[in-house]
């Protein structure tokens, strides 16, 4: 973040690093890249994130997946509703990142971050409707008692939006984990700040270590990792950079991953209703069968 | 076929094969009209006997064309501007068609496919007809198919469909791609299996007499290579597609970097658990049903039986005797039970499979089985003594072999039946109401059969979970996979 230094105290910095597992790591490679501000101006150097951190927030994804796929429809919405809590909390903190990374005003900015909020609690709220949204019973024809649930779909790749580093980033991660899935995040390459910030929201919210998990560093390195990955069961190319998005398509095949492809006519402006398309996009639909007599 | 002296034999009870009209040629549809295809002809066996039974059309890359084009007319012109009211008339008709030929289309089917005529009289036929009479009453209804979108568009058809279907249910898997898409509004290239073409072709005569417009369904028998062409299509903007992992993975590939839909329904390796306090007469049912119906030919198979260790010498015998009584032989027989293997080269991966069940120290058994000198079979079949590592255990094998494992407790049957990279269909066989809630929510399994198997009904979604493929078939979201919305 950009800070005024006095005469009197030189603040305290801060060093950025990923979020994997709920812990924060440095990059094992020990790299990390220069993040300048909207303006050009250094910000920080953010962790440049390798193939093996992207592995090792996969299997911290793949660990979590279990118990967070398991809880309750109504303990998920009460997770997502603390991290808006917490979101709310560090408003000001928030602003001042959107500011200085995607070089808005701070009115837009904060009307960004009050966007960002609010959109968490709206995913907060679809925990529990998904299934009746989703699912239902089926009339079948013969005496069997047959519903039809939707269930995550495991762990997702979301490749961020790289312009909407706060409000996007949002958009684009509740919906994963509203459904119980697991997450690994490649935030936006340039704009990394918010989501380490966000990183933060979540180490304090009750989410449990490794349901998100946030890597910095260079894009069109670490997509194909996740996208060829053969533990990730789907992946959002929302972020991905066009020229690879092809690439990653095909890598993607190697194990059936679901993909959801970057929206056509480039990043949306996310200040939109958002629909469910996002929610339904890592949903499985499982369809139960029993005989009925006496 | 029985090695106990059976109680009495059945006398044979042949369909006759008149009723399926066969000729000696048929062409491929395009354009609400048959005609010879580029590519010259092939010829489609009976695999019972070995027989040919037609020249069907080969059909290539300028046929593709053809078809695609004429889709697509159709698309821009009658079919796509035609009410939804109207149009659920013209699916309605083929539903209606279809129960009136029935008979024909069993027969046929038996023929061309080597199943068993109880199965495709009582299953294949009807289904085939349910599906398209679910669907038909969805196509003036479009906007109460999806979960409200924001935008508050209407949902609307994708545009050209192309379907590639597979061998094992040809009518079936017409009717599943076919009904949806036209309820939705699109219109279709069908490529029906090399193996199994006919039945298509029939279901194409069929929108011929219900006056299709012309170019709404078009269908293409062909090979592999008709079906690359179908799906690379520039102008095609929906694939669905039903068959191996592998190709569907090829498949995925070459849609990539595209605006094409894509809906795939792949392989699977089901596990059918059965615990101690299984009803075991009808679990035994339940096991034959889910691994030799249809000659095992069934992606969603519960092909890996995990039964608990405490009855599994139980079972087993209980198995064996059931399997004893099961009639192998003519498909169009009313009495037999098993009928052909669907080509020389199935049988052919079904014997390699098995023979690595051997070579990895699996017991195989098979009741005592006498199989006709001509065509193509295989006895139903049964490994004991099979480990999680061992190929039968998690290949696909389809074909009638079923491979057993045991386990101790609920989370062990849990982790055996989740380890594989396949998610299709899941069998559970308990008394116990609450176990059944447990399992079934813990099985990572797009289908989930409790205390029955291989059941299936229009209305209700199928399709796999990882690598079984992604999207549904049946119910409102199986019109999904043909809507944007």
């Amino acid at each position: 973040m950009p800070e005024r230094v006095t005469a009197s105290r030189a603040p305290v910095r801060k060093t950025y690093k990923l979020y994997i597992g709920g812990a924060f790591p440095r990059s094992e490679s020990a790299r990390s890249y220069v993040v300048d501000s909207a303006r050009g101006g250094f910000l920080a150097n953010a962790a440049q994130a390798s193939r093996k951190d992207a592995r090792d927030a996969v299997v911290a994804a793949r660990k979590a997946f279990g118990k967070w796929s398991q809880a309750t429809a109504y303990n998920r919405g009460q997770v997502l509703y603390r991290i808006a809590e917490m979101l709310e909390g560090r408003r000001a903190e928030f602003i001042d990142a959107v500011v200085a990374g995607e070089g808005v005003s701070a009115r837009t900015a904060r009307s960004t971050v009050d966007r960002a909020i609010d959109r968490w609690v709206w995913y907060a709220g679809w925990t529990d409707k998904i299934a009746q949204v989703f699912g239902g019973t089926n009339p079948v024809a013969g005496p069997y008692f047959d519903f039809s649930v939707p269930e995550p779909t495991g762990v997702v790749a979301v490749v961020a939006p790289q312009r909407s580093s706060l409000l996007g980033l949002v958009s684009v991660v509740a919906p994963v984990v509203a459904s119980g899935n697991t997450t690994v995040v490649v935030a936006s390459e340039r704009r990394p700040l918010p989501a380490i910030a966000l990183a933060e929201v979540l180490a304090t919210s009750d989410l449990p270590g490794g349901v998100i998990n946030l890597l910095t560093g260079i894009t069109t390195e670490l997509a194909p990792w996740l996208a060829s990955h053969m533990d990730v069961n789907a992946i959002d190319l929302t972020g991905a950079d066009p020229k690879q998005s092809t690439d990653l398509e095909r890598r993607s095949a190697d194990n059936i991953k679901r993909v959801l492809r970057a929206p056509a006519g480039g990043e949306p402006s996310w200040t939109g209703d958002p629909g469910v398309s996002r929610l339904g996009a890592f949903l499985e639909t499982k369809t139960v069968w029993h005989p009925m007599g006496i | 076929m029985s090695s106990t002296p059976p109680v009495w034999e059945y006398a044979p009870a042949p369909e006759s094969r008149e009723i399926a009209r066969l000729r000696s040629s048929y062409g491929m549809f395009v354009g609400g009209e048959f005609s010879a295809g580029s590519g010259g002809s092939f010829k489609t066996v009976n695999p019972a006997t070995e027989e040919v039974l037609a020249e069907v059309a080969d059909t290539g890359e300028a046929d593709v064309d053809r078809a695609v084009r004429s889709a697509r007319r159709a698309f821009d012109g009658s079919w796509g501007r035609m009410p939804g009211r109207e149009r659920a008339k013209y699916v309605f008709r083929i539903a209606r068609l279809i129960q009136e030929r029935s008979r024909e289309l069993a027969v046929l089917e038996s023929l061309d496919n080597g199943k068993p005529i109880k199965e495709s009289r009582d299953v294949d036929v009807p289904l085939a007809a349910a599906h398209l009479f679910y669907y038909a009453g969805w196509a003036d209804k479009l906007e109460y198919a999806v979960p409200a979108s924001a935008n508050g568009r209407r949902p609307r058809p994708l545009g050209v469909a192309g379907q590639v279907i597979p061998w094992n249910f040809p009518l079936l898997m017409a009717a599943w791609k076919l009904a949806p898409a036209l309820a939705a509004g699109n219109t279709c290239v069908l490529k029906p299996a090399e193996t199994t073409p006919l039945s298509a072709l029939v279901l194409a005569e069929i929108c011929q007499q219900a006056d299709l417009p012309p170019g709404v369904v078009n269908v293409l028998p062909g090979a592999g290579g008709t079906g690359r062409a179908v799906v690379s299509h520039p102008q095609i903007d929906k694939i669905a597609f039903t068959g191996s992992t592998e190709v569907g993975k090829e498949i995925a590939r070459a849609a990539a970097g595209t605006d094409k839909r894509l809906t795939l329904e792949l392989g699977g390796k089901a596990a059918n658990v059965v615990f101690d306090d299984a009803p075991l007469d009808q679990a035994v049912e339940g096991i034959v049903n889910g691994v030799y119906f249809n000659q095992g030919h069934v992606c969603c198979a519960g092909s890996r039986l995990l039964v608990q260790e405490s009855i599994a010498d139980e079972l087993l015998g209980a198995l064996r005797r059931r399997l004893a009584t099961l009639r192998l032989g003519d498909p169009l027989d009313k009495n037999t039970d098993i009928g052909a293997i669907n080509s020389a080269e199935q049988l052919a991966k079904i014997r390699e499979l098995t023979a690595s069940g051997d070579a990895e120290g699996a017991s195989r058994w098979s009741p005592p089985c006498t199989l006709p000198d001509r065509g193509f079979w295989f006895p139903p079949t049964v490994f004991t003594g099979v480990s999680q590592a061992h190929r039968i255990a998690r290949e696909e094998i389809f074909g009638p072999v079923l491979s057993v494992l045991t386990f101790r407790t609920p989370d062990e049957a849990v982790q055996k039946a989740n380890n594989t990279p396949y998610g299709l269909s899941a069998g559970i066989w308990t008394e116990k109401g609450s176990r059944i809630l447990w399992m079934a929510q813990r099985l990572r399994a797009g289908v989930v059969w409790a205390n029955t198997f291989n059941r299936f009904d229009p209305t209700s979604p199928f399709g796999g979970y990882q690598e079984s493929g992604f999207g549904r078939e049946g119910g409102r979201h199986g019109l999904e996979a043909y809507l944007d919305a």
